[in-house]
């Protein structure tokens, strides 16, 4: 009998049971295989959906389901606390519950935020003047005050690289433009995104883009800010050279961390509690039998939940591969795919991986050629629709109306910055089409 | 390969101005870059910062982030900004002769 043990029951970690589960169907049955996965609560968040709640576009009721719902019948469920995996015995120790061995361990506990790790974040005025929108307590709490809000200085903050869905802020700056345009109050609030980055966005193209739409937003940008600390009571966020920028209300991006067991699980993450993974085969750098995937690995592609998805695919052959001896395909390129909302019902697209930045052109699709790196509606209804696909497609492990695992030039204009955008190691033509 | 000293101006050099080989880093060319980046003398606060994340770097194959600059490097972050303006773990990479810290995605 072969053991799966899948911790984490998130986007990465239910897509790849219920991957495993299609995979594996028979020997389930005739308990060959068996797939278990772990997670310490009930509650599955569409996380893509926090950014749509502080501005009523979304209740909060409306982007979670139960866990166990999500997950094939067949696919053993356990909610308990994980305290750590002891990689040298094949054993995952929880808390309150007796530990559970396995073959194959798939690490997809995805990363958390941690306000406490900036001085001052969580003090007075926090929830008050001082949000985040990462959590869904948070995003719920941001509601009102968006709504009460009669103008100021309104200033959205990334602490520090890397986050979950590096574009989510500067979406919640767009959002925040409309959003005030349409209360008529536009006027009396100013806007300001500061970064620890040197410019919008990390990639060049998309930099470019992301910089016009801010301008022409009337959104100000600070840069290479580094926030040292809070101070909520007097508005001032300050940099660790001594910078401050004043707000009236605070949207925070707090530090991110992997999941609290990973520190103590021993030579399994790096400082910041991420597993140290291999980028290609999404093998864990500590043992052959344990694999990571989605936001709790340290690979360097975004923390995203179609990089989750795009993972799965390689991670489900390799994890097929290890336990039938096979060597591992080195398949993961770092594919990562995300509308970008940018208010007045339009959206921009991006498509990258480890190599190629964000380009603009067309993205061939189903229903038509979408832009990239330019504003439409259409991109728009994509995004909206997209939490439909999450629930229905993404989250069952199915392929996602034709778009490939490998990332593809097709349609891609690569005039702008060739030197930037080098050519993929495989050209398109080898790509291996969806399942 | 040559093993003569290159000049620095003579270095391969990314778009940001990394060195492409951290092997052709020497502490001459470490002051040269200083310079470039607006850091006229590289104090012994520098060097140990410096030295503590190209040894990191090459031990590991990754540079180390701020977060670990001030808890591992004995200097703690505040100062880390005041020797390294802005963004310390890119300047002392970048000062360092190995590549830009991937944090940034």
């Amino acid at each position: 009998m072969k053991r799966i043990l899948i911790l984490g029951a998130g986007t990465a970690g239910t897509i790849m049971a219920n991957r495993l589960h299609r995979l594996y169907r028979r020997n389930v049955k005739t308990a060959d295989v068996t797939i278990t996965v772990v997670d310490q609560d009930q509650q599955h968040v569409y996380q893509p959906g926090l950014l749509f709640v502080p501005f009523g576009i979304y209740r909060p009721e409306e982007i979670v389901k139960p866990r166990r719902n999500l997950l094939s019948k067949g696919v053993n469920y356990v909610s308990a606390v994980i305290d750590h995996v002891a990689a040298e015995e094949n054993r995952v120790y929880l808390e309150g519950h007796e530990p559970l061995d396995y073959d194959v361990l798939v690490v997809a506990t995805g990363s958390r935020v941690v306000p406490e790790e900036t001085e001052g974040l969580t003090g007075p005025g926090w929830r008050e003047k001082i949000f985040d929108f990462y959590t869904p307590e948070g995003a719920a709490a941001l509601a009102p005050k968006l709504a009460s809000f009669t103008g100021g200085r309104l200033v959205i903050n990334i602490v520090e690289m890397p986050i979950k869905c590096p574009v989510a802020p500067l979406e919640f700056a767009f959002l925040a433009d409309w959003y005030f345009t349409q209360r008529g109050i536009r006027d009396r609030v100013s806007i300001t995104f500061v970064t620890p980055l040197d410019g919008a966005f990390t990639k060049p193209a998309c930099t470019r883009a992301l910089t016009h739409l801010l301008t022409e937003k009337r959104i100000d940008l600070v840069t290479e800010f580094n926030p040292g600390s809070v101070d909520g009571a007097a508005g001032e966020l300050r940099s660790w050279d001594d910078r401050v920028v004043n707000f009236d209300l605070l949207v925070t991006i707090p530090p991110h961390m992997g999941a609290a067991f990973i520190p103590r699980s021993p030579g399994l993450g790096d400082e910041m509690g991420f597993v140290l993974t291999d980028p290609a085969t999404l093998q864990s750098e500590l043992k052959p039998n344990i694999f990571a995937i989605g936001d709790a690995t340290n690979v360097p592609a975004s923390k995203a939940g179609s990089v989750a998805h795009f993972e799965a695919e390689v991670l489900q052959e390799n994890v097929r591969r290890y336990l039938a001896g096979e060597p591992l395909d080195p398949g993961f390129d770092g594919h990562a795919n995300c509308f970008i909302e940018t208010g007045h019902h339009k959206a921009l697209l991006i498509d990258f991986n480890y190599q190629v930045e964000p380009l603009p052109g067309k993205f061939p699709f189903t229903v038509g050629p979408l832009s990239l790196l330019k504003e439409s509606r259409l991109n728009h209804l994509g995004k909206l629709a997209f939490r439909w696909v999450y629930w229905h497609l993404l989250l069952p492990g199915r392929d996602l109306l034709g778009i490939p695992a490998r990332m593809s030039m097709r349609g891609k204009r690569l005039t702008l910055n060739p030197a930037a955008a080098p050519q993929p190691e495989r050209p398109p033509t080898t790509e291996t089409v969806a399942r | 390969m040559t093993t003569t000293t290159l000049a620095y101006k003579d270095l391969e050099r990314d778009a940001e101005g990394f060195l492409k080989r951290p092997e052709d880093w020497n502490e001459a060319v470490a002051e040269e870059i200083a310079r470039e980046v607006g850091i006229e003398t590289l104090t012994e606060r520098h060097w140990q910062v410096v030295k503590f994340i190209r040894e990191r770097f090459l031990t590991t194959g990754s540079a180390p982030s701020i977060r670990t600059l001030g808890k591992e490097s004995s200097v703690p972050v505040k100062e880390l900004y005041q020797l390294f303006p802005k963004g310390p773990a890119k300047l002392a990479a970048r000062i360092g002769g190995i590549p830009k810290p991937k944090g940034c995605i």
